[in-house]
């Protein structure tokens, strides 16, 4: 099992530190369970737990809660209503069924919190956020929750406003908790990525700022989550777990620095080039010229960034960029999973018109899902239950071949309107450009 | 006096997500959305260069997600003293710290592997666990998420700081069935075996009946009363044991010391790299909730990678390696049961059968 560690250079600049003294005045629970994981070469959080219960008899007691889930495998909180005054979530309560055993942590109440887009900080602001928290809950923060909250793990009721006040103070605001708006996420993108074909912190900021009031007051019928990724390789999950997926992509030729593809060659090898590149693109668009250069099929492209990923010198995206969007993702409850559907092939976003119609069509996905959705059913759920052709047309925009995976198999279905809907395709060709 | 206390209270600044640039290392905000390329020096670190010349390396460090004061202070000491400054964190809440020349990278890694922390996580590694709350706060668990990685990453320690599979390996681990931990190439997430059971003085207080009743997937919960109060009973044939009426109706408990088992899952993958994206699909089953070290999960997580590694090729993620040597194979090589259970029987599942004379022999 765990190997045994070598003994660290400065124990007192460690990961497995603890402290001589202990300023908490409760004794510690016996924790023979959770003291097993602090053996091992990843860093220990039960380690990191109990510096903390050196310091605060609230986890004191949760330590001595969390040992007895493990001992009983079994959870032991309980949700309910807590906010801060004006808003009505971003809180996630926890009250305690066991307070009797363990009444320092009776209350361990959440605060989720937006990070930065793209997820920055500075030293500066990761000490300033960690000393609030110290000073108003459990110390305890995680960096970060599956939806991309920070989470400050641990308060009381009362203090759950002061930290708030806090933080907001300085710039930080509450996430979504409950059916509204959620907390966004945006990868590092143009920040440092050259495979970027978006402005992913203008387009998460853009989006979810706009919907901030939907955010802290939850009204919708469910959670509604945007995502927003550079490039296809989706580093966001968007297409998975995202009711408005942005995905960065281009339409125009891929670059391609042939010099750099002949010095890729030479340096690997034609077979490992066609093995792992021209073999492994999707629709074989690629081929090895005799001269060690590469020809692209960029007609039959599907963007997919495989080759891109792998010759990262001499393969990238191209220069006329925009954005793909997908609606509708999610993960099991109820129906169970649905991936995205795409429901804008491309848009251009570089002007703040661009933007602007970006933040519109948001607006009309939430409002006809606010009107139409059933109680707890998720965007793509709705879909599924009114059909892709009744969405699109609740949020005014055209069918498209590049929504299908395939046209419809089965010959149930009237078309006694085909005629009139036959004819609209010239002009969205036309449209389309 | 409402009134007194609402004047009180100070208004919220409805400020939203904050702006990123305030806090990105400088060398990056001067090269916004100006990149050439990127490469890899070694395991856990990037080496990005702009147009302009500039040139940054991102280390990238393993954390345990939960961090308190003298964690992160110990951290920021580090990146004050060896590094610019500035941090950010992956979606898989790995550290990942900016240095602005190549000489920075050898002491910074040195300082961060001397307090503890493992460098790793780029490329074809096996990257931190995504994961959830667990026991330590969420409402309805079935297992932990903290315990489970730790105890896993302890185990996979290797592969994190190398860069020796097929292609990168995404983990999820997820305490119940909405599975907030995600898609994975492998994810191991709770599997309820058995029916709620209820606890029916206290469903007519505590729960809002019909929506209960809407929330089960297959209409098997149908308001009743038992015991002359009004509740809520289980058609348990009809139960699919997924735990969806426990959130809105804590008396209706899912959870089980016993029968909430762990299931793992393959061959989910997020990007479009090469193939269309795919969920993970059910590989084993039935693995008992052992606290605190979950071996047996642990032993079937790493003879899946110990197949991947031997047998799938180049840029194959776990899943494409799958479709390409078929799942009868994947059974075999894994020598992992395949039951009935594997099939699936959920709406649109005739398109997960072989319809076709493909076989392998």
């Amino acid at each position: 099992m765990a190997q045994k560690q070598p003994t660290p250079k400065n124990p007192e600049k460690h990961a497995s530190y603890i402290p001589q003294e202990k300023k908490s005045t409760k004794p510690f629970h016996p924790t023979p369970m959770l003291d097993q994981l602090e053996s091992g070469p990843w860093p220990s959080f039960v380690t990191g737990l109990k510096r903390l219960a050196h310091d605060n008899n609230m986890m004191v007691d949760l330590l001595g809660q969390l040992e007895h889930s493990y001992k009983t495998r079994l959870g032991y909180w309980k949700g309910g209503t807590v906010s801060v005054f004006g808003y009505g979530g971003g809180i996630i309560p926890r009250f305690s069924e066991v307070a009797s055993m363990f009444p320092e942590s009776k209350e361990f109440h959440t605060l989720r919190v937006q990070p930065p887009a793209g997820n920055h900080y500075t030293t500066q602001i990761l000490r300033r956020l960690s000393n609030s928290w110290n000073k108003w809950g459990s110390g305890l923060i995680a960096f970060h929750g599956q939806t991309g909250n920070i989470m400050f793990i641990g308060t009381t009721t009362e203090n759950t406003q002061h930290f708030f006040d806090e933080i907001n103070e300085y710039g930080f605001d509450l996430g979504g908790a409950g059916p509204c708006v959620r907390t966004s996420m945006s990868c590092v993108g143009a920040a440092r990525c050259e495979q970027s074909c978006a402005n992913e912190q203008r387009i998460h900021r853009t989006l979810v700022n706009d919907f901030i009031d939907d955010m802290h007051r939850p009204a919708l019928p469910y959670k509604f989550k945007f995502k927003v990724s550079g490039c296809p390789n989706d580093c966001m999950n968007s297409i998975q777990r995202a009711d408005f997926a942005v995905i960065g992509t281009w339409r125009d030729d891929m670059q391609v620095d042939q010099a750099e593809v002949k010095s890729f060659v030479a340096g690997k090898g034609r077979k490992y080039v066609i093995d792992n590149v021209v073999a492994r693109c999707p629709t074989n668009a690629l081929s090895l010229n005799d001269d060690d250069t590469l020809a692209v099929d960029n007609r039959n492209c599907v963007r997919c960034m495989h080759c891109i990923n792998v010759m990262t010198k001499a393969l990238k995206p191209g220069k006329d960029r925009g954005v793909t969007l997908l609606m509708g993702g999610k993960r099991t409850l109820k129906i169970g999973d649905t991936f995205g559907t795409v429901v804008v092939p491309f848009m251009k976003l570089d002007t703040d018109a661009d933007y602007e119609r970006l933040r519109e069509l948001a607006h009309k996905v939430i409002d006809f899902w606010a009107e139409n959705g059933l109680e707890h059913e998720r965007c793509g759920e709705m879909i599924e239950r009114i059909g892709l052709a009744n969405f699109l047309e609740g949020i005014g925009l055209d069918v498209d071949p590049n929504m299908i995976a395939h046209p419809r198999t089965g010959s149930y279905v009237r078309l006694d309107e085909w005629d009139q809907e036959a004819a609209k395709w010239p002009g969205r060709k036309q449209a389309a450009g | 006096m409402a009134q007194a206390q609402t004047q009180k209270m100070r208004q919220p600044i409805e400020s939203g997500c904050p702006d990123g640039l305030q806090y990105m290392h400088p060398l990056m905000v001067r090269n916004f959305g100006n990149w050439k390329y990127h490469d890899r020096p070694r395991p856990g670190v990037l080496h990005h260069v702009a147009y302009s010349g500039d040139e940054i390396w991102t280390v990238r460090v393993g954390t345990q997600r939960q961090l308190g004061p003298y964690e992160i202070n110990l951290l920021c000491d580090i990146i004050d003293q060896y590094a610019d400054g500035h941090v950010r964190f992956t979606i898989r809440s790995n550290m990942e710290i900016m240095v602005d020349k190549r000489e920075k990278v050898g002491p910074l890694i040195q300082a961060l592997n001397d307090a503890g922390y493992p460098v790793g996580g780029t490329g074809n590694s096996v990257t931190m666990i995504s994961h959830t709350q667990g026991w330590l706060h969420c409402d309805i668990p079935g297992t932990d998420a903290s315990g489970v990685v730790k105890a896993l990453m302890d185990e996979l320690y290797q592969e994190f700081i190398h860069e020796d599979m097929p292609n990168r390996v995404h983990i999820t681990t997820s305490c119940c069935q909405i599975n907030c931990g995600g898609q994975g190439d492998i994810a191991i997430n709770i599997q309820h075996t058995k029916p709620p059971k209820i606890n029916h003085d206290l469903v007519a207080n505590v729960c809002e009946r019909p929506s209960v009743v809407a929330r089960c997937p297959v209409a098997a919960i149908r308001p009743a009363i038992v015991n002359g109060k009004p509740s809520l009973e289980v058609d348990e044939k009809k139960c699919i044991c997924c735990g969806a009426c426990f959130p809105p109706c804590p008396p209706m408990q899912i959870n089980d010391p016993e029968h909430s088992k762990l299931a793992i899952w393959v061959g989910g993958k997020n990007s479009n790299a090469r193939s269309k994206p795919m969920f993970h699909k059910l590989v084993a089953a039935g693995i008992p909730n052992n606290p605190p070290r979950w071996p047996e999960a642990a032993a079937i997580v790493k003879n899946i990678l110990r197949v991947y590694k031997e047998d799938a090729k180049n840029w194959e993620r776990v899943g494409e390696w799958v479709e390409r040597i078929g799942w009868p194979r994947f059974f075999e090589l894994t020598e992992l049961p395949f039951t009935k259970f594997h099939i699936d029987n959920w709406r649109g599942s005739r398109y997960t059968l072989n319809a076709s004379a493909h076989i392998r022999f």
